[in-house]
């Protein structure tokens, strides 16, 4: 019974400051020691995640062994990277910005997106905006299918559900966003003898929310362990800026603002957090429904989501394979 | 029943293709896609694309359900039901378009 429930949020508690002294004693071991790099870049979104990463950097490795990166490009949100300056100045570590946009027009990331937009969208041009999403899918069993939110110049909004061909040609396109940034993170990794750092969060990790290859590419991933919500908590401990910590987690991938939920999860965070922990941790959906203030079917189809999202995720965090192991390396 | 026979063997000649790689298994007809592992959400909307271009139908959202598209028993009994459903709705139009026209 729900009554005798003995999960809560607080499941998810964790003492910041051991955490954190852990962390920085492995990014330690792993950079210096394994690696032998002399420091880190980190690509900052002005997003919770990343900006996590980059104060556990500059806590573990010193401030003047960080980077932090900004690579804005057309579509990308102001804020990001007025909110990215905000934690390197509170840093006090050293900064560039890289905009992407020639790169991307050169690979024809926007004109390909386009393309594949207008063949459910025929009237999608210049001025127009757009975004993809997800229907809720935790109060019923639908399958989730992606549609396209566009946005025309003079605000009218419109709704329609993404061919399969027209889906992956927009992911395709949109994806060398990811990709070109990781590029540059190793340029400058690559001058500075430094390493990359990967920003995922365990959500995002078990969930496959990355690109692979693009943000999905690290030499370390510090955060990749650690439940959205106790990403929150680091920040709280780590001082970032409190607008930082306020703002709603976005992917800053489309025109459109969109919301993580809308895109992946289609559960606000805390909820889909403590739905993994409870998966993670064998707990029966009727215990944990109370606890996430969902019903008992609610938890199933989010069990079931994260199971299906899951063995989707294998392939984009496997590294490449082989034949058989090689010897002597 | 001869329809659905035929329909279900379509199916399966899909799912075989395109998801099994032509590695004809033992999964039968009333098996889960997603259960079984076979297809996942991009699966799906393969699956909606090919339904939907080989059968001339279209697949509404509400009908985006596992009961409509999660084994070849569920998608054959479906899509009997949506092309009886679509022949009926085109012959009503032939006959309002036969009737407006003797007007």
């Amino acid at each position: 019974m729900s009554s005798c429930s003995t999960i809560s949020p607080d499941v998810l508690q964790i003492d910041s400051g051991r955490e954190t002294e852990r962390i920085a004693a492995s990014l330690r071991e792993i950079v210096f020691n394994q690696f032998k790099r002399k420091g880190a870049v980190v690509g900052v979104s002005g997003g919770i995640d990343s900006s996590v990463v980059a104060f556990l950097c500059a806590h573990a490795l010193g401030r003047e062994r960080v980077l932090v990166l900004f690579a804005p490009e057309a579509d990308s949100s102001p804020d990001s990277l007025r909110l990215g300056r905000m934690v390197a100045e509170s840093l006090g570590v050293r900064s560039v910005i890289e905009d992407i946009s020639p790169i991307l027009k050169g690979a024809r990331c926007y004109e390909r997106r386009d393309e594949s937009i207008r063949t459910v969208v025929p009237e999608y041009g210049e001025g127009y905006k757009c975004k993809i999403v997800l229907p809720n899918l935790v109060d019923t069993d639908r399958y989730a299918l992606f549609s396209i939110v566009v946005q025309s110049p003079d605000g009218l909004t419109k709704k329609v559900r993404l061919s399969l061909s027209a889906y992956l040609g927009i992911v395709a396109a949109t994806n060398f966003k990811q990709r070109t940034r990781k590029m540059i993170e190793y340029y400058y990794a690559d001058l500075l003898q430094y390493a990359v750092a990967g920003t995922p969060n365990r959500l995002e990790y078990d969930q496959g929310f990355f690109v692979k290859n693009g943000d999905g590419a690290a030499d370390f991933k510090p955060i990749a362990h650690l439940y959205k919500s106790q990403v929150y908590q680091l920040a709280a401990y780590l001082g970032v800026p409190e607008e930082i910590q306020r703002r709603p987690s976005t992917t800053d991938t489309y025109s459109l603002e969109q919301s993580q939920e809308e895109f992946y999860f289609s559960l606000p965070l805390a909820k889909m957090d403590l739905c993994l922990y409870g998966k993670n941790n064998g707990i029966p959906a009727a215990e944990l429904a109370p606890a996430a203030g969902l019903d008992q079917k609610q938890v199933e189809r989010v069990y079931s989501m994260i199971e299906s999202k899951r063995n989707v995720a294998r392939y984009l965090r496997a590294a490449p394979m082989l034949v058989e192991e090689i010897e002597g390396i | 029943m001869l329809m659905s026979n035929s329909v279900a063997q379509e199916v399966r000649e899909f799912i075989v293709s395109n998801f099994l790689y032509g590695q004809e298994s033992s999964f039968k007809d009333d098996d889960s896609f997603m259960g079984g592992g076979i297809i996942d959400s991009t699966g799906v909307l393969q699956l909606v694309a090919f339904l939907e271009e080989t059968y001339g139908i279209t697949v509404e959202d509400e009908e985006l359900i596992p009961e409509n598209l999660d084994s070849i028993c569920y998608v054959s009994v479906y899509l009997a039901r949506k092309m009886s459903a679509t022949a009926k709705a085109n012959m009503r139009e032939q006959q309002a378009s036969t009737l407006g026209g003797n007007i």
